[in-house]
């Protein structure tokens, strides 16, 4: 074992909880790295950049759901030479963008399929000439029947995607067998069976989706951009530009905020400025205004799901039937994968021995859905969730009782026949999460008092978990490659395409390379996210970065200390300078000193990618949450008083970060149970503005208890498991559930908003005025 | 094609300056292209998301609702004011130590509001702090590290505020 001289290394923050595993620099509240320009507000985001000769472009979108373009007239009182136009025509690659699919324009050539879809690019050197000249464009349809939900989609009376066949409108299903279902019915004590849906959730990271591109016939295409997965942008811009890969360069730029929200649409907005910038030789900056970002990129997939379940007269689960479909949108996007995981999340963390999930992706002429925290994972628990309440009303058991008594444990196995082979403690979470919330006297002490009130007051449970990482054998198909190179500056970089955008990625890597090299978090940095200069760590998405690519940092640390030691004469034990020192000599030698380390599976684990069956995720994070509202009975508003978080995410790398990524996530999840309604005509979000689109603020949101419990996982860096994600599935179903548990009703649908408890306030007496929820 | 534009002077972190732009221009349009001070973000153009908090004449303002002619003689403070020096304000030192800024985007914002409230309210409440911060949208940190942020740099003595 290294024994690293403690004076060698500084440490900003003296740690505040007792050093676990004699780690010094993880698991400690260390300083964000870029925080320092941040407060300063020197950081530099995609808008505050220029390049010399830059031009701005905007796009011409279309207005209708489904058509064909017959016409195209550039219309009066504008100068249009001054103007660079830019249509399907001038695409020198492929005319799609490179998702999982090939199946959605760059821009649309014949047909359109969704309102706000691109058609036309234009240019200008005066940003605030475009919108009259966008305006100006007008674009002649053929108007087709438009497909705008699900049900509409499901009766396959217009095909608008695949085969006209079965499978038509379909971009995708899964179906899962385990036990028999079929026998149980019969036999069952209670069968309880309900609908839950949600709605789309945007996104409304602060910072807007913006590029700016740079292209020519020598270097081929540069973009610089708001993003999440420079690789991902980098595979579509070959494609476009028919370019090889060394003539795309991406290049990551401050990026505020994402949330699942610049994974894909980067890969459009980068081809669209690549584009206008080829055709004008200039540099071409495209930033959206949050009326067009609200309108034209992804949302979170709307949903309904149905259960089926049949009980036995304790309470145990005997069989679960779920149907799951998801609004994917126009194109197929991601909507493949986001179903993959609200399948794989729909049981919930219970044990059953007989479960079927037939699940599907349905299109519609609507904005395609794609990216965002949880990905498919909050819909399907905000189903499971609400309806182990109903479960626990039918069979007259407690709400906490009822999940404790069909918690998975060690040694079961999951829907997926996944054995859970760690320690699992959602017991532990439960029991602390109602001691912490003082659940139990809370809850009496409220059905007591709201008879008498008009704000009435509950508690509400959900309990889940969130799969770690790529789905099944995602982690495999990426081989991500990421590691460290020690330049001839005195500091070493870590070298991934793993980007930065609030969670914390670049501490949490610095981190994870000092204490793997037994060195400062100060003679660390990251290198600049640019596929130019790092290699492909893989998208920056599904809560991996700290398991999987921290763990690459840490083997590729480990891998340069047995280098030095072995090649550069790197003793034992060591200084930070002796470490230093040995860099250079080896530098001397080899001309570099690099560590790379490429994915490798934790052994023992199988999947099937037919069957759907075997290790869904690596790992996964646990958590149980508990929710206290107050309902008032005249303004028929929701509030969110009081929200308890306890989980299980493996080794906590950083408590300050943890902390704000389950603040952050709780808060969301509170705006997607209560505020967050997009409103579609045609397709088309038309509260597509901030001040009708309603996200928590800093007076809505409720005190937020964070509490962890640390089992350390194997395979992740210093035992970290996924964290990002989780708290956003939690809160609606709590919330929801604490509803119930406030006025009795069971609401079955999220957003849930005043008008929505009005109405059904309503429903239930002839005099509105005088009605108790 | 050139316009001649009036001039317009005032005042900003405390450096006289002044500009030839269209008197509609938006403040945070001059501040972010014709003075380079582009710590003012634009999030939403509307007022309501408050990324674009300047404080004019001691009050908290969102520039991209504010024609540039209306801030003609008056003093203008940005997040590039706030530092003295290479030293940090204790709200800035607050934000980086207890977490305050994830993605950063709407610090700036944020760093002039709490500069605002405590200019006001050097001891501020929870409420008076979950008020004073309530037109400044943050979507990463759930707030709860802003709060923290605000009532450190207060007990820090955080009303340097000129």
């Amino acid at each position: 074992m290294l024994t690293p001289n403690p004076d060698s290394f500084s440490s900003p923050m003296t740690p505040n909880a007792p050093t676990r595993n004699a780690t010094r620099i993880v698991g400690t509240p260390q300083i964000r790295k870029e925080g320092v320009e941040k407060v300063l507000g020197r950081a530099k985001y995609i808008d505050d950049l220029e390049r010399e000769g830059m031009w701005y472009g905007a796009t011409v979108r279309s207005t209708i759901p489904r058509g064909r373009i017959q016409s195209i007239h550039y219309g009066p009182g504008i100068n249009w030479s001054e103007f660079v136009i830019v249509t399907a025509a001038d695409v020198p690659g492929k005319n799609h963008i490179q998702m999982i699919s090939a199946d959605q324009p760059c821009l649309a050539a014949e047909t359109v399929n969704h309102c706000d879809e691109p058609i036309i690019l234009l240019a200008h050197p005066d940003k605030r000439r475009l919108p009259e000249a966008v305006a100006a464009v007008r674009i002649d349809y053929e108007i087709l029947p438009a497909v705008l939900s699900i049900e509409e989609s499901e009766t396959q009376k217009q095909i608008i995607w695949g085969p006209n066949t079965a499978d038509g409108n379909i971009f995708k299903q899964f179906h899962l067998e385990k036990g028999n279902v079929d026998e149980v019915w019969a036999s069952a004590a209670h069968i309880v069976e309900d609908e839950y849906r949600t709605g789309a959730q945007e996104h409304l990271y602060i910072e807007n989706n913006g590029v700016i591109a740079e292209y020519s016939e020598e270097s081929g295409i540069t973009v610089w951009g708001s993003l999440q997965c420079p690789y991902y942008v980098h595979k579509s811009l070959m494609a476009v530009f028919d370019l090889p890969a060394e003539k795309v360069r991406v290049i990551q730029t401050e990026t505020g905020g994402a949330f699942g929200g610049k994974e894909d649409y980067p890969s459009v907005i980068a081809s669209h400025a690549g584009l206008l910038a080829r055709k004008a030789g200039r540099p071409i900056k495209m930033v959206y205004d949050r009326m067009e970002d609200l309108a034209a990129t992804t949302k979170r997939h709307p949903s309904r799901t149905r259960h089926r379940t049949a009980v036995d007269k304790d309470g145990k689960l005997l069989a679960m039937e779920i149907d799951i479909a998801t609004d994917g949108g126009a194109y197929a996007t991601l909507s493949s994968t986001v179903l993959s995981r609200a399948t794989l999340h729909s049981t919930g963390p219970y044990v059953c021995p007989n479960i079927r999930i037939t699940s599907r992706a349905w299109a519609t002429n609507t904005v395609p859905y794609g990216a965002f925290r949880g990905f498919g994972a909050p819909q399907s628990i905000f189903a499971i969730e609400r309806h182990m309440e109903q479960i626990a009303l039918e069979v007259g058991i407690d709400s906490a009782e009822i999940r404790r008594r069909n918690f998975l444990h060690e040694g079961d196995s999951t829907a997926t026949e996944q054995i859970i082979r760690e320690p699992l403690i959602l017991d532990q979470l439960l029991d602390r999460v109602l001691k912490e919330s003082d659940y139990i006297a809370k809850r009496a002490k409220f059905a007591r008092n709201n008879p008498h009130s008009a704000i009435k007051h509950g508690m509400g449970l959900a309990a889940f978990y969130h799969g770690a990482g790529f789905t099944g054998s995602g982690e495999r198909y990426l081989n991500s490659l990421a590691g460290i190179d020690v330049p001839p500056n005195g500091k070493v970089r870590v070298l991934v395409a793993n980007t930065e955008f609030g969670q914390g990625t670049g501490t949490i890597l610095s981190q994870v390379a000092a204490e793997a090299l037994s060195i400062g978090y100060d003679d660390i940095e990251m290198a600049p996210c640019d596929t130019g200069i790092v290699p492909n760590s893989g998208p920056t998405v599904a809560s991996r970065t700290s398991m999987v690519v921290g763990r690459l940092i840490e083997r590729s640390a480990h891998q340069l200390i047995a280098m030095l030691q072995a090649n550069a004469g790197l003793s034992e034990i060591y200084s930070r300078n002796e470490f230093f020192a040995a860099c250079d000599r080896l530098r001397d030698q080899a001309g570099k000193v690099e560590s790379l380390c490429r994915y490798e599976a934790p052994p023992n684990v199988y999947w099937d990618d037919q069957k759907y069956r075997g290790e869904a995720y690596p790992t996964f994070a646990w958590a149980v949450y508990v929710a206290e509202v107050a309902v008032d009975t005249t303004t028929y508003s929701a509030e969110v008083t009081n929200f308890y978080t306890v989980q299980e995410v493996g080794r906590v790398l950083n408590p300050t970060l943890a902390a704000g990524q389950i603040e952050g996530g709780v808060a969301q999840g509170i705006g997607y149970a209560l505020y967050e309604k997009v409103l579609l005509k045609n397709g088309h979000m038309f509260n597509n503005q901030m001040t009708n689109y309603i996200m928590p603020t800093a007076a809505d949101v409720p005190p937020i208890h964070v509490s962890f419990e640390e089992i350390p996982f194997a395979y992740g860096a210093f035992g970290a498991k996924g964290i990002g994600e989780l708290p956003h599935d939690g809160p609606a179903p709590a919330i929801l559930n604490a509803i119930q548990d406030a006025t009795g009703e069971n609401f079955v649908f999220i957003p849930l908003l005043p008008e929505d408890i009005f109405e059904r306030a309503n429903a239930h007496t002839t005099e509105p005025e005088t009605v108790s929820v | 094609m050139s316009t001649i534009w009036p001039r317009i002077q005032f005042v900003v972190n405390g450096q006289p300056s002044a500009v030839e732009v269209p008197p509609m221009k938006r403040l945070l349009d001059v501040l972010r292209e014709d003075l380079g001070l582009t710590g003012a973000k634009e999030g939403c153009g509307e007022g309501e998301c408050g990324s674009c908090s300047v404080r004019m004449n001691g009050e908290l303002v969102n520039s991209c609702l504010v024609p540039v002619l209306q801030a003609s003689g008056a003093s203008i403070e940005t997040v590039e004011g706030l530092a003295i020096d290479a030293e940090l304000h204790p709200l800035q030192k607050a934000f980086l130590e207890c977490g305050g800024a994830q993605c950063g985007i709407c610090t700036p914002g944020m760093l002039m509001a709490a500069t605002h409230l405590l200019a006001r309210n050097p001891h501020p409440s929870i409420v008076e702090i979950r008020e004073g911060l309530a037109g400044n949208l943050c979507r990463c940190t759930g707030f709860i590290k802003i709060f923290e942020s605000v009532i450190a740099a207060a007990s820090m003595g955080g009303t340097n505020a000129r």
